[in-house]
């Protein structure tokens, strides 16, 4: 194992919370243009709504001042018409009165008259228009008040506009305040929009500063954030980690158990050897290297179920699940083992049945669970030895099964009882302890039992008990020989 | 005092006299006064209605201070600077030549008023109107340089001190209870020759209902309106009338610390103050000088010159200065340089206005 961390590179430049505060910016100042342009729009309507009803009073109070006399139109000007032009303090004000005959009986002669109104427009309602005055931009009303006097008879228009000096100041004054407010609740805004994205992120932040200080050996699991995101991304962390965790501890435990287990038969092959070679008598040296041979088959067979326990557990941990028809299983080991079988001596029969038990599981650790299994109840027990499979119903559920029995008594119960535990086979030496603690990990791995049952016809059976797939999951065919 | 004033004739050419020189002494107004070097730097044009007994002095104070500056002063009618003016800024408006005046100094401010209202002026940024009241500005471009009240001269020897009128009431009163003394021997401006007298009877007739009883007590008393502050108040001075109503105040305090027979009087009840209004027309020669002579005039300086002439005049000042009602409310009535003015200039409400006037005081005969 390298000494350091693997070197990370250099972190990105872009955290969470610039990206957030950024959209956020972006938002606020695309937000904050649109908004502005209706400001100024709607500062510019008010305005003009709000002057314009100035204009329309002032032409109101000089229009009901008209009457006519001795057949002449007489406008008794108000001055109140011209105290509300004031209110526009610096701008300029045109005001004519104009006859039916379109001669101007009061005002000024170069006050323009209304365009025409387009066709159908009511005649008599004020019109409003822009116009020029005097060389500046201005808006105008005209007013009409019909006369029907015996000296004179038709419409006499009222003309008054002014300049829009005031009109704009006051646009000007409404955008501004609209402004002032719009920036007043923007920067309120980004202020609540850093404290918002800073809490969102702070989960994140946390985990990330928790995986920083992380001692690179340390493999206990970090505790999960609050917030679901980073959750997902620490308890995958932690899932690998716990793996990581496990397979060393496997592994670990793989070289304590070896040396364990090897040293003291390694040390009495030694011993006998070192016998054989000072022995002098013939029969005797032949008896002992008889015995350092059996010895060293002992511990052959001992090294192979070390080895593919290794390998079991391993897969266990490593290799993904597949579903597997425990026909297939129960098939391959039969064929195995009654291919090694010594001539005249009993194979094993098999009892298959015709639906596919299928499991979720490993292929090979099956198959190496149940050929020592097999090879338990070949050394051990009493021919006939049967593998078969089954599915079981119980209360909770189908259950498949996979199993080996023969006819004999079965194993001593302390014997059943070790089987869960790592150093099962090393009193006995042969291995039979071992092949059962491997049938036990494979069945812990994928979430099943090992049972020891002795059936009513007598015999003894031991059966893995592996939850059943349901029908019309993926093909059984496996795609993970690795 | 360097005062090198050059009085000069005009030429009957310049026309627009005419009508009045006609009229009657109004023509010996029609002059020309030159302040400072007319040959070095530039020429200001001043139009002015004020005599130049009384505003030049200011004049000379501004040459004498800005040297590259020479200033013609030329001294008119009310009116005929309004209409000079208006027929200049039709011209410019039509493409043709520049306006004769750089200046336009006039008391009838709500000529200079519609003149503004017609964009026929100069706009002035950043013209200081510090100090000057609100109502005394308009758009950068009319300024109120004085601050003059409206008074009632009456002759100290010919009028007892129990009679001098204090207010409008007063001299009711006295016209109808005395009304043969002072038969025939009140005058005032004559509004039809005068812009200056009628913007007074106009803003009498806007401000108080006793503007009808006044004229109708005028009428009886067979009261003379005339033209011109200085022909009123010299007549006042010979005992040729008693009393003179709506004098402008300046040239009656000023002629009234010099001769002792003249005696002044703002009226309590209310006090009109008008100010002379200051206008550069629009596209003007000279109109920096012309800045620079306004700059001048709004300036400290300058309106401690326009103080020292009597131009201006604050509640302080005033003759007979008990111009507070008993809340202590002022009773000055400045004519605002402002929009409303514009009712004084129009065309039926001055025919109706004059109508009325005419009642009163026929036509003078020749």
């Amino acid at each position: 194992m390298a000494d350091e961390a693997p070197a990370p590179g250099p972190l990105p430049r872009e955290s969470i919370a610039g990206r957030v505060a950024r959209a956020v910016a972006t938002l606020l100042l695309v937000g904050g243009v649109l908004v502005a342009a209706a400001a100024l729009a709607y500062g510019r309507q008010a305005a003009r709504d709000t002057y314009d009803q100035l204009l329309m009073g002032a032409a109101g109070d000089i229009a009901g001042a008209i009457s006519v006399q001795e057949g002449r139109i007489a406008v008794d000007l108000p001055v109140a018409a011209f105290e509300l032009m004031a209110f526009a303090g610096d701008d300029r004000m045109a005001y004519r009165v104009v006859g039916p005959d379109g001669a101007t009986a009061t005002g000024m002669e170069e006050t323009p008259l209304p365009p025409e109104r387009p066709r159908g427009a009511g005649a008599l309602g004020p019109q409003f228009w822009d116009g020029d005055f005097a060389g500046e931009p201005a808006r105008y009303v005209a007013v009409s008040r019909p006369f029907a006097e015996r000296e004179l008879s038709g419409t006499v228009r009222v003309i008054v506009g002014q300049t829009l000096h005031a009109r704009q100041a006051l646009a000007h004054d409404i955008s501004r305040r609209a402004m002032v407010v719009l920036a007043a609740f923007g920067a309120m805004m980004v202020a609540m929009s850093v404290l918002v994205v800073r809490k969102a992120v702070r989960p994140m932040e946390r985990a990330s500063a928790a995986l920083a200080a992380r001692d690179p050996y340390d493999l206990t699991p970090i505790p999960l954030p609050a917030a679901r995101e980073p959750a997902v991304m620490v308890a995958a962390v932690n899932a690998l980690m716990a793996r990581l965790d496990r397979q060393m501890q496997e592994m670990r435990d793989l070289i304590s158990d070896s040396a364990h287990q090897l040293r003291t038969p390694v040390a009495v092959l030694r011993a006998q050897a070192d016998l054989a070679a000072g022995e002098r008598d013939e029969a005797r040296r032949a008896a002992i290297v008889a015995r350092i041979h059996d010895r060293a088959v002992g511990l052959g067979r001992l090294l192979d179920q070390m080895l593919s326990r290794a390998m079991v557990i391993h897969r266990s941990g490593a290799a993904r699940r597949v579903a597997v028809d425990l026909r297939e299983i129960a098939l391959e080991v039969f064929d195995e083992v009654e291919a090694d079988q010594l001539p005249g001596r009993p194979g094993p029969g098999l009892v298959l049945g015709e639906v596919p038990v299928t499991v979720l599981a490993d292929r090979l650790s099956l198959a190496e669970a149940l050929r020592n299994l097999t090879n338990n109840a070949l050394a051990h027990g009493q021919a006939p030895v049967r593998i078969g499979t089954g599915i079981a119903e119980t209360a909770t559920g189908a259950e498949a099964e996979i199993w080996v029995e023969d006819a004999g008594p079965g194993p001593a119960p302390e014997v059943l009882a070790a089987r869960r535990r790592r150093f099962a086979a090393a009193g006995n030496g042969r291995g039979a302890g071992l092949g059962l603690s491997i049938a036990e990990a494979v069945a812990a791995a994928f979430d099943g039992r090992l049972d020891a049952r002795r059936p009513a016809q007598g015999g003894f059976r031991m059966v893995l008990v592996l939850p059943l797939l349901a029908a019309g999951l993926p093909g059984t065919e496996d795609d993970d020989a690795a | 005092m360097r005062l090198r004033a050059v009085l000069i004739r005009l030429a009957a050419g310049l026309g627009l006299g005419l009508g009045l020189a006609m009229a009657g002494p109004a023509a010996a107004q029609d002059a020309v006064f030159t302040y400072g070097n007319p040959r070095l730097g530039e020429r200001l044009v001043v139009r002015s209605t004020t005599d130049a007994e009384v505003l030049g002095p200011v004049m000379q104070d501004f040459v004498t201070a800005n040297p590259d500056i020479s200033i013609v002063y030329e001294q008119w009618l009310t009116n005929e600077l309004y209409e000079t003016a208006r027929a200049d800024c039709a011209r410019r408006a039509a493409g043709g030549l520049r306006p004769g005046a750089s200046v336009l100094i006039s008391s009838g401010a709500h000529q200079l008023v519609d003149l503004v209202n017609r964009g026929c002026a100069e706009t002035a940024t950043g013209a200081r109107a510090e100090g000057l009241p609100e109502a005394l500005h308009w758009r950068d471009e009319l300024w109120g340089i004085t601050r003059e009240p409206a008074v009632m001269v009456y002759n100290r020897a010919l009028v007892p001190p129990e009679e001098i009128p204090h207010t409008r009431f007063d001299l009711l009163d006295l016209l109808r209870r005395d009304g043969a003394r002072y038969h025939g021997r009140v005058a005032t401006y004559d509004i039809e020759a005068s812009g200056l007298g009628y913007l007074f009877a106009f803003a009498d007739s806007q401000q108080a209902t006793t503007f009808g009883s006044l004229l109708e007590a005028l009428g009886r008393a067979r009261a003379v309106a005339t033209c011109c502050s200085a022909e009123i108040i010299d007549g006042v001075a010979q005992g040729r009338w008693l009393i003179a109503y709506n004098v402008l105040g300046s040239y009656a305090q000023w002629r009234a610390a010099q001769d002792p027979r003249l005696g002044v009087i703002a009226p309590r009840d209310y006090t009109l103050v008008l100010s002379r209004a200051f206008m550069i027309p629009k596209d003007a020669t000279a109109a920096p000088a012309a800045k620079r002579l306004l700059a001048f005039l709004l300036s400290p300086e300058g309106q401690l010159a326009l103080r020292r002439r009597a131009l201006i005049v604050d509640a302080a000042d005033m003759p007979d200065s008990d111009t507070a009602d008993a809340s202590g409310q002022s009773q000055l009535r400045p004519i605002g340089l402002r929009l409303p003015l514009l009712l004084a200039l129009d065309a039926q409400a001055r025919e109706r206005f004059i109508d009325r006037w005419r009642e009163t005081f026929p036509p003078a005969a020749p």
